[in-house]
């Protein structure tokens, strides 16, 4: 087995000195692609327990779930609050990374910390004072108050994604912009704006991923007729496991897995870049 | 494209402070309508801080800056209409050569086949005509810095401001681009403002130089008269080669390596004086050299290095400088060099026998 | 000119001004709405915790976490829980990322949709995923027994065992990519000078490539400590309510007592730990720009 033998980096070492490490590697990565890989064939089982291999394929929980108006409800809300929080978040934490990118405010630290706090402070704290908020803003429950809480969650993201993007920008293409007659509103729009597009789709995508996947917040917040789909299957999931859920969860990759095939292809821009 | 108006630029007190730091410091400057000057001087002189103060990016703490008889100081860079040219050209990947020298022409509402008239006027002028599809990632770097030059005269601005337009080209591309944009100037005849840390690219295109040094202008001269007569020895040795030697003031007679100097007429430099040589300028003294008239140096060749068009040959005197001399090298009727440990002489004219201000710059 | 004079000072002042707070309103909108819907309630929520049930203000909240027993082995069980997440994290999650910063980087994107792939699922799809996997006739079970690897099935479920490998599951990523950022980082100068001077590939692998991996290792690692502290679905989910942890109390607290002052004080200190942590982490990686290089 020449392959095993031969060099596999600079150092000399060889391949077959680091087969533990190919070993190890791929475990690890089964291990991070299993549970998402299995829910799929799962879903289209027979039985009712949550049996694998399942003993036969049918498609009674997709039957389920389309028949059942409060899933479809819930997926509806998820659905609308996703793209609410989409067209909420994007816009706001653009112009936030943006604002301090041009400003160069020492104060811009000091704003981005508060910005990050979202992400750094535990999802329950966050819940839990959501909760308390709402339910004296009458927010409690509704469609709005989701959303807000949700886009809360993606703006940092969008800040990150977007200051990143911009840092790795040649801004003097805006100050040649200005230069030739533009405006800074303009030269933003005609200039900048096309040349982060990319970053501003990731951060769109995030933005619906992380309203879509979301479970705790929606669990204080959302209910009732605005419950989610996160909610109903943490609650179902808590109290008897219906492998409906694996449909819906099926549902959901695809879902997700569709967003992300779309993002490749306006990734890959004109010129291919 | 024809010679349209220009400009001229009047600066008064012009002044800019970043934290402790004077970037800018009092600028007087006048700049005479067509006129090209360059702002000469090492990083952080100021020039770069000076010009985008003329852009109207870099907003100055007071200051009055006219175009013509328009005071300007505070108008936003987008209603000042100069062209400008950066250093990394700053083209838009996102748009070809047509749409990206167009651009000023959109924003100010030409139409469409006015502006592509134009357009393919702007590349004829730039010698770059039928570019015009071309995508920007397409082109080499001294392309991409004509379709950069191109855009911003496109809309025929009466100043062009250009910030170090050349210097990512490599030497030979760099030194035709000088030419070139000579060319350019004298066709368009806009005033126009360069900014260089390269004193021979200055001397090449300029009308006049202006000398930066830590926000303040040290001298502003032709480049002649900049080279020939800098104002003092930061000049002296930023612009051109040098070799400096102190001198002694002895009875009204400059004293210089043992010997009284022959001086030029004029006037001579007030306070500590000090003598600038410049190689190309020193003889190796011979039978027509008139030894009555030039100053005669005299030493031992310490080395001699070849530089292609020029033999550079460096000499210790009797009193323990060091003086260089460049020779022509090679060709038909050069004479044989001294070598290394040889004893050497060396003639200077009195009108190559400069003193300057022996001050380092400032005042 | 009079000497002295600064011409158009106050105009260009004001223009500078005006500039500046132009900018910066474009960021008011994002601020305001985080600071309404977060930072306000969460700081109503810590007032809160200062206010006894009789309404009065006192302590007294916190001294019934210290006095109440249960609520000191919540927060071990949560520290310890997050200290050994993270710690198989590490074992699991370093060799990953040394690997795939030494593949030639197409191959290293191709592995990296496996890595990525637990990121584009929901939270609860994967921990439904890992119920079922992990029950007692589920997958693990079934080829264990099968491959002779144990006799009985295992609990794996219900338990701490389900907690941690769910928990393992989801912080993976998190250790996985910053580190392999920072590896990728790593000039491969460094090594190549460690093997002229001698090292052998592990010597030069322990001395030079491993103290260069450290500012990632301990960023990721504190990612994954601090994500662990606040975690409520997995223990909520798999630990079959055997797993308490911090998150789980809150939830707990506010579920079935409604107890607003003792859960801000549970949720403040809380918020009070992971603090420290990334204070501390933040100390620790001062010396984070050494492996800086650049990627030829």
């Amino acid at each position: 087995m020449n392959w095993l033998a031969a060099q596999a980096s600079e150092t000399q070492i060889t391949h077959r000195a680091r087969l533990w490490l190919y070993a190890l590697a791929a475990l690890v990565i089964a291990f991070l692609m299993l549970p998402t890989i299995i829910v799929i064939p799962m879903s289209f089982s027979s039985s009712q327990y949550l049996e694998f291999p399942p003993p036969q394929l049918s498609l009674r929980w997709y039957a389920n779930y389309i028949h059942s108006d409060a899933w479809l409800q819930a997926t509806a809300t998820s659905l609308k609050a996703a793209l609410a929080t989409v067209a909420v978040a994007t816009p706001l934490g653009t112009m936030t990374a943006y604002g301090l990118f041009a400003s160069r405010l020492r104060l811009a630290r000091l704003i981005m910390l508060v910005l990050l706090a979202p992400i750094l402070t535990p999802a329950i704290l966050v819940g839990i004072a959501v909760f308390y908020a709402y339910v004296r803003l009458h927010l409690l429950n509704t469609l709005t108050g989701l959303v807000l809480a949700h886009s809360v969650l993606a703006l940092p993201l969008v800040v990150m994604i977007v200051s990143s993007a911009l840092e790795s920008y040649d801004i003097n293409q805006e100050m040649v912009a200005r230069s030739l007659g533009a405006t800074r509103l303009r030269a933003f729009l005609l200039v900048t704006l096309p040349q982060i597009r990319f970053a501003l789709v990731t951060a769109a995508l995030i933005s619906f991923l992380t309203s879509f996947d979301e479970v705790v917040i929606a669990m204080f917040v959302s209910g009732g007729d605005n419950s989610t789909l996160t909610r109903n299957m943490f609650n179902a999931l808590r109290d008897q496991v219906d492998p409906t859920i694996a449909a819906i969860s099926t549902v959901m990759i695809v879902i997700s897995s569709l967003l992300l095939a779309l993002f490749q292809t306006f990734g890959r821009s004109r010129d291919g870049s | 494209m024809v010679r349209g108006a220009s400009l001229p630029i009047v600066l008064r007190q012009i002044t800019k402070t970043y934290g402790g730091v004077c970037a800018l410091d009092h600028v007087d400057l006048d700049i005479a309508s067509g006129e090209f000057l360059t702002l000469l001087g090492p990083s952080g002189s100021g020039k770069t801080t000076l010009l985008m103060v003329l852009a109207g990016f870099t907003r100055p703490d007071f200051g009055s800056l006219k175009f013509g008889d328009t005071e300007v100081i505070r108008l936003a860079p987008h209603l000042r209409d100069v062209g400008m040219v950066f250093q990394n050209y700053a083209l838009f990947p996102h748009m070809d050569v047509a749409a990206n020298i167009g651009f000023p022409l959109r924003l100010r509402g030409v139409g469409k086949i006015e502006a592509r008239r134009r357009i393919e006027a702007a590349l004829e002028l730039v010698q770059l005509g039928g570019y015009g599809a071309r995508r920007v990632d397409q082109l080499s770097g001294g392309q991409r810095q004509r379709v950069a030059l191109a855009r911003a005269v496109v809309f025929e601005p009466r100043i062009l401001l250009m910030d170090e337009p050349l210097s990512a080209l490599d030497k030979q591309l760099r030194e035709r681009m000088q030419i070139e944009l000579r060319r350019l100037h004298e066709t368009l005849g806009m005033t126009t403002v360069y900014v260089t840390h390269d004193q021979r690219e200055a001397l090449t295109v300029s009308d006049r130089v202006a000398v930066v040094k830590a926000g303040r202008i040290i001298q502003l001269d032709t480049p002649r008269r900049l080279y020939e007569r800098p104002a003092n020895r930061f000049i002296a040795e930023f612009v051109g080669e040098s070799t400096i030697l102190p001198v002694q003031w002895s009875n009204g007679a400059c004293i210089c390596a043992g010997q009284a100097l022959k001086l030029p007429d004029g006037p001579v430099p007030e306070g500590r004086c000090a003598l600038l040589l410049r190689p190309e300028r020193l003889r190796l003294v011979d039978a027509t050299t008139p030894a009555a008239t030039f100053n005669i140096l005299r030493g031992t060749v310490t080395s001699l290095i070849y530089q292609g068009e020029s033999i550079l040959l460096q000499a210790r005197l009797a009193q323990g400088q060091d003086v260089a001399l460049r020779a022509i090298a090679g060709g038909a009727g050069t004479q044989r060099l001294p070598q290394p440990g040889e004893a050497i002489a060396v003639g200077v004219a009195p009108e190559d026998t400069v003193l300057i201000a022996d001050a380092d710059g400032g005042e | 000119m009079k000497p002295g004079a600064q011409p158009n000072a106050p105009g260009l002042r004001r223009d500078a001004l005006r500039e500046r707070f132009a900018l910066f309103g474009l960021s008011l909108p994002a601020l305001l709405l985080v600071t309404v819907i977060m930072i306000v309630p969460i700081g109503w929520l810590f007032a809160l915790s200062f206010v006894a049930d009789d309404g009065s203000l006192g302590l007294v909240h916190y001294h019934r976490l210290i006095a109440q027993p249960a609520y000191g082995r919540i927060f071990l069980a949560t520290f310890e829980i997050s200290a050994m997440t993270t710690v198989i994290c590490v074992v699991l999650g370093y060799p990953l990322a040394y690997l795939l910063s030494q593949l030639p980087r197409p191959l290293a994107n191709l592995c990296m949709i496996g890595v990525l792939m637990p990121f584009w699922t929901s939270i609860l799809v994967r921990t439904y995923a890992w119920l079922v996997l992990l029950q007692r006739q589920g997958l693990v079970n079934t080829i264990g027994i099968k491959f002779g690897l144990w006799q009985e099935p295992l609990g794996l479920v219900y338990n701490l065992n389900g907690t941690l490998i769910g928990m393992v599951h989801i912080m993976l990523p998190f250790l996985v990519l910053p580190l392999y950022g920072s590896m990728r980082a790593i000039d491969r100068d460094y090594l190549r000078a460690a093997a002229n001077l001698g090292a052998s590939p592990i010597r030069a692998f322990w001395l030079v490539f491993f103290p260069l991996s450290g500012p990632g290792l301990l960023a990721g690692a504190t990612i994954v400590f601090i994500l662990c502290l606040g975690f409520y679905v997995t223990p909520a989910v798999l630990g079959g309510g055997k797993v308490i942890m911090v998150a789980n109390a809150v939830a707990n607290d506010i579920e079935l007592f409604f107890n607003w002052g003792a859960t801000s004080a549970l949720g403040v200190v809380l918020l009070l730990l992971t603090i420290l942590t990334l204070a501390l982490a933040s100390r620790l990686v001062r010396l984070d720009s050494l492996a800086g290089g650049h990627r030829p």
